[in-house]
């Protein structure tokens, strides 16, 4: 505990601040100000702490956060600062997965809702939505025991003409095992979504089964024999593979196989991408121009509509030309990722509800492997396995929601909710890099799915326009993907600077409006009810009625009785504490409904945004 | 003025209508307001009616620009529809489009004053007419016969740059909606003052212009100090460019502050005073208190402007002043800006990089920037300092509306105009743009919507009411348009049309509102920019969805709040028989 600790607005230019108080738990960081607003920050979610040089008014502690909150702290004496810098350096690095916050995290449910949370989403039942297995799908047992590839799930489904040797030969000619599966069927179509691994083609080598397993992915599909390989990396990348006896695919040796390029760029990229757009958006006194050019620079924007790009390629092919599409990268769980779940979202309008999306996450992110514990940093590992692959998955389906406002049956804060969990290690969800791994950490028994929490307060993700009819004919999304329809987001990146927000939140409004009509017309049900009740009632009941109850009767005589003018709205804004541990500060959703309702701000900074007066 | 903004009339408020329901969407963004005089597609119920109100198909002084009058086969082409074939006729004021279809008659009314630019061209005997309108929009019309296409093309060219005002269709339109209030007559100085002096006494109505002879640019009626005589006006018109002299513009009740605007005034380089313009502005101070000057040019610029005559408050002779230059760009450089911004928005081939690069070297989300910030920077000396203001650049009629918008005030003020040099200096958009911006950020403070704003930006540029005619109140009172011309007002301030400008989610409230100039909070306005580039039918269905729940709810709580009402008086029935 450290005291008179100054907390700095980020962009502020006069160095406006906030002095309280700074408490380091086990798990949190805690900062309470003067007027006790409380912010805390988990360990987890600290990228970065970084001790700038002394000044004046004491020793600057910066923290950067997964979840893009930065924190500007000023700490009176240079031996705390060094003492809390130490501490968060070694609090923020956990070296073992039993360390993690999910391990100690306890919502006091028990053991039978914590099975019965696990059991919230299951694969078997959504593949069976889809309609498999059938005539040309089954599962597969080949990796039941993860004996073929450790990093994909134990259930598999492949073509059922794909025999074992076929499987295990495809597997050996594929990276890190990873061999074509399904991963989407559209019924109507019938023709598939299927992800793995590049092949190991060197620069001339080949591998009969894998030909096979593609002919056998091609031949499931009775509509249209000829299915596209999707490489979803630049040429150059899959070229420069092959030296190292990876590749793609040499259409020459596939029958029936049209192979693509569509050029999202790899892990590496994407991170010094994200680094420079956080460091062009938290530039203090940002001109326009250097916003607009650092946004370019940065190209983040430029990889966000390639992902998206790939995304509506897949289902073109598979929309227009009900082609099975087979899509890979190098690893098949980044890009693979990314563009199996973006198309699935875009063809079936069950992922875009809040079960749903639940249910693409599990299946072509968590299942398929999706390395979260590596790409979010959970353990003090390598920097450069870091990747913000599954943000930008968030930041498509945003942009999406953008373009199409009442497709979604949940809204913003709910894809910010996720990202936050992502990184918070509060659920066993995302925690290490594959299903075995997962299965070996026993998360099921020791720790929490985060979806069952998500569902209970889903009224706060609901989108109020949502419309499940929308577009009723066909399921399917074409998104514009024009350059200028795809923008800065915001309540991404400055989730936590408030004085970039709109003050008032139209979407708040008609949140809160949405759910008090669902009341309003329960109370005129009750109202009506209770009128006609009255109406069919005998005086005798009345009066007997009337002694048990109606004391003041004589002033209701002269005065009609007064009506409140509003029904109390429903309580939307206070009604959620429900992530324990996850105080106002983690949730700033539920901070930010009760601060974007209609009051106006009394005391706003004028110090941003508002010019400096200069003379 | 501290006009009272934008006047909706009480009873204007749309009626409740039943529960949320998807209604069908119209073919692009929703229906514009005036039939035929817009620039919309208008669905004719019956194939060849007469949409209404038409001026003769070409009165004497068009005749003989219009060569051909009337095509045939011609066909209409428009980002995200199907061509269609149909008529294409010309009268004095409108290209008028008309398909044949009997099932779905469209018809495309088009004021030749919309027009910015054609372009033709020609494949065989086919030729081709791209219009280019200044409402940003863009159609061809593929016109078959190449005289025909010639003729056509140079009557267009002719008859949307008509020299003389007059022959403008303001002049020739008949409305024929009812007139409930005279638009002309919405906004007069005395009424405005009346409210004025219900809360201060400091001030006076000056008619010293009366006869524009003071200022030619100044309306004939000016609030002053005052203790400043119409002698001492006349002196410190002398000593302002172009003669505007400090005048009220906005009065701030909270405590007392105004807002001012002049042009610069004419220090030359020998730095020449005027006693009368000192006791003029200081008039507006409180003892012991400073005043602020906003000069809307760099400190460069206002020292070079002293070479011709102009220059800025010294501060030896304003020593109650703190003057602060904020620079704000002027004419070529924001049309250039405009010009830069639509281009790179009507070209969807861009990549990310190109757009973002086009996008920022048009400036126009900068000059957003600039102006928003002098007008915070207004604002937060009123407010937060309690000082008073005088906005000025050098002629004191662009960048001085801006900044010198209050935000407290939030309402389109009565426009002034360039007229026809408008397009060549967007400072009407840039204002307009810079409301949106705010209006975003503060989606509950505006009794108007975005329509609003669009349509008044439409209307600026083309328009069958006067109201944005002329370039002052001098020219306007020659042209005698409210006798000759309708105002915009008097369309607008009637409920059927009140009630598409109107924001329900609008809650009265006189806080004065910060908004942020962060970059990161500035947005493209593309209900402008990009209405055209874009299928907007998922973002309008939206929109009507949030104003079906809107609209549910206070039906909802106007039914729970009878039925209540309707309990309670059962109850209390039931308890005077208990007591009989």
């Amino acid at each position: 505990q450290v005291e008179q600790v100054k907390l700095l607005d980020r962009f502020s230019t006069s160095h406006k601040s906030l002095t309280g108080t700074l408490y380091l738990t086990a798990t949190h960081l805690l900062f309470i100000d003067s007027s006790q607003r409380e912010t805390w920050i988990l360990h987890h979610h600290i990228a970065a702490v970084e001790k700038l040089p002394l000044t004046t008014s004491g020793c600057p502690l910066v923290i950067q956060c997964k979840n893009f909150r930065i924190v500007h702290f000023v700490v009176p004496r240079e031996r705390d600062c060094h003492d809390i810098y130490n501490s968060l350096l070694q609090l923020s690095r956990t070296a073992k997965y039993e360390e993690l916050y999910a391990f100690s995290y306890n919502p006091k449910q028990n053991k039978s809702e914590q099975v019965k949370g696990w059991q919230l989403i299951d694969l078997a039942e959504e593949y069976k939505r889809m309609g498999v297995p059938n005539a040309n799908w089954q599962l597969s047992d080949a990796n039941r025991d993860y004996k073929i590839c450790e990093t994909y799930p134990r259930e598999l489904y492949v073509p059922r003409t794909a025999s074992k040797p076929i499987i295990v030969g495809s597997s050996k000619f594929r990276s890190k095992g990873r061999f074509p599966v399904l991963s989407y069927y559209h019924k109507n179509k019938e023709a598939a979504i299927c992800r793995c691994s590049q092949p190991l083609s060197g620069f001339s080598a080949r591998c009969l089964e894998d030909e096979h397993m593609l002919q056998a992915i091609s031949k499931a599909n009775p509509s249209n024999r000829y299915m596209y390989v999707m490489d979803t990396r630049p040429k150059l990348n899959a070229m420069a593979n092959r030296a190292a006896g990876k590749g793609y695919e040499n259409e020459d040796n596939y029958s029936n196989i049209r192979f693509q390029f569509v050029g999202i760029e790899n892990i590496h990229v994407m991170r010094s991408s994200l680094q420079k757009l956080l460091e062009v958006s938290g530039m203090k006194g940002l001109s326009v121009n250097d916003f607009l050019s650092g946004l370019e620079n940065s190209g983040w924007l430029r990889h966000i509509k390639a992902v998206l790009d790939a995304a509506v390629f897949l289902v073109k092919a598979i929309a227009v030309e009900s082609a099975s599409v087979l899509v890979h990268c190098s690893d098949g769980w980044d890009r693979t990722s990314q563009v199996c779940s973006l198309g699935a979202l875009l063809l079936d309008s069950y992922y875009r509800t809040i079960k749903g999306f639940m249910v693409l996450i599990e299946k072509d992110w968590i299942s398929f492997g999706h390395k979260f514990s590596d790409r979010c940093c959970q353990l003090d590992g390598d920097p450069k396995e870091i990747s913000p692959v599954f943000t930008q998955f968030l930041e498509s389906v945003w942009n999406l929601t953008e373009q199409f406002p009442q497709a979604f049956e949940y809204n913003e804060a709910f894809l910010l909710q996720i990202h936050e969990h992502v990184h918070s290690c509060q659920f066993g969800n995302f925690l290490g890099n594959c299903q075995k791994e997962r299965e070996e950490l026993k998360l099921k028994e020791k720790t929490y799915s985060l979806w069952p929490f998500l569902l209970d307060e889903q009224k706060k993700y609901r989108n109020p326009l949502y419309n499940p009819d929308f577009s009723p004919e066909l399921t399917l999304l074409e998104p514009n993907t024009i350059s200028f329809n795809f923008k800065f987001w915001r309540n991404m990146y400055h989730q936590f600077d408030r004085s970039m927000h709109p003050r008032q939140s139209v979407f708040n409004l008609i949140m809160n409006m949405s759910e008090q009509n669902k009341q309003l017309e329960e109370d005129i049900k009750e109202l009506e009810a209770k009128i006609k009740r009255r109406n069919g009632q005998s005086d005798a009941v009345l009066v007997k009625e009337h002694q048990q109850s109606a004391h003041p009767a004589p002033m209701a005589l002269k005065t009609p009785p007064r009506f409140k003018k509003e029904q109390p709205l429903i309580p939307v804004n206070d009604a959620v504490r429900t992530i324990e541990g996850s105080n106002t500060a983690d949730n700033r959703y539920s901070e930010f409904v009760a601060e974007f309702s209609k009051a106006e701000p009394a005391v706003v900074s004028l110090e941003y945004g508002v010019a400096r007066m200069t003379c | 003025m501290p006009q009272p903004a934008f006047r909706f009339i009480a009873q204007g408020c749309p009626p409740a209508v039943g529960r949320p329901r998807v209604v069908p969407a119209p073919p692009s963004r929703p229906p514009r307001p005036c039939r035929g005089c817009l620039l919309f597609p208008q669905r004719v119920l019956a194939a060849g009616a007469s949409p209404g109100p038409f001026p003769l198909l070409a009165s004497m002084e068009f005749a003989e620009l219009i060569k051909t009058p009337r095509a045939d086969n011609v066909v209409l082409h428009r980002p995200f529809y199907l061509a269609v074939e149909g008529t294409l006729c010309l009268t004095g004021h409108h290209l008028i489009f008309s398909s044949r279809r009997q099932d779905n008659a469209e018809e495309l009314w088009l004021l030749h004053s919309n027009i910015d630019s054609i372009e033709k061209r020609f494949v065989g005997s086919l030729g081709t007419i791209i219009i280019k309108c200044k409402d940003l929009r863009i159609i061809q019309l593929d016109i078959p016969g190449m005289e025909e296409c010639l003729n056509i093309a140079s009557s267009i060219e002719a008859l949307s740059t008509l020299d003389s005002v007059t022959l403008m269709y303001p002049f020739f339109y008949r409305p024929m909606f009812e007139i409930v209030e005279d638009g002309w007559r919405s906004f007069l100085p005395d009424q405005e003052f009346e409210l004025l002096s219900s809360v201060t006494n400091e001030w006076r109505l000056s008619c010293i212009n009366k006869e524009f002879s003071v200022c030619p640019s100044y309306p004939p009626v000016v609030v002053v100090p005052k203790s400043i005589d119409d002698e001492a006006l006349r002196k410190v018109a002398m000593f302002r460019h172009g003669s505007r002299f400090p005048v009220l513009s906005y009065y701030h009740k909270k405590n007392g502050m105004v807002m001012m605007r002049s042009s610069q005034p004419l220090t030359g380089t020998n730095g020449r005073r005027c006693k009368e313009d000192e006791k003029l502005i200081n008039a507006t101070l409180r003892p012991g208190k400073r005043g602020y000057i906003i000069d809307t040019r760099s400190l460069n610029v206002a020292q070079q402007a002293r070479a011709k005559g102009g220059g800025f408050e010294q501060e030896a002779h304003y020593p109650q002043w703190r003057r602060i230059h904020k620079c704000i760009e002027r004419f070529n450089i924001l049309q250039e800006s405009l010009i830069k911004l639509v281009e790179a928005c009507n070209d969807q081939s861009h990549n990310m990089d190109r757009w973002l690069s086009k996008l920022e070297a048009s400036n126009w989300l900068t000059h957003i920037k600039e102006i928003l910030t002098a007008a915070c920077l207004a604002a937060q000396c009123i407010d937060r300092e309690g000082a008073s203001v005088l906005v000025h650049g050098t002629e004191g009629t662009d960048s001085t509306l801006q900044a010198g918008h209050p935000f407290q005030q939030r309402c389109a003020q009565s426009a002034y105009s360039n007229s026809k040099q408008k397009w060549e200096a967007p400072v009407f958009l840039l204002f307009l743009d810079c409301v949106w911006q705010i209006l975003r950020q503060f989606p509950c403070s505006f009794e108007f919507n975005e329509q609003f704003l669009i349509m008044l930006f439409e209307h600026a540029y083309a328009s069958q009411f006067g109201t944005f005619l002329g370039n002052n109140e001098n020219e306007r009172s020659k042209l005698k348009l409210p006798q000759k011309t309708m105002s915009l007002w008097s369309w607008v301030n009637r409920s059927e049309e009140l009630s598409k400008f109107q924001n329900p989610l609008f809650e009265a409230n006189s806080l004065v509102i910060w908004p942020s100039v962060a970059p990161q909070s500035l947005q493209l306005w593309e209900g402008v920019f990009l209405r055209w580039n874009r299928p907007s039918k998922f973002l309008d269905e939206a929109h009507e969805e949030m104003i079906n729940i809107i609209k549910y709810n206070k039906e909802l709580q106007a039914k729970v709040n009878a039925l209540r009402r309707q309990l309670a008086e059962m109850e209390t029935d039931d308890r005077m028989q208990e007591n009989l």
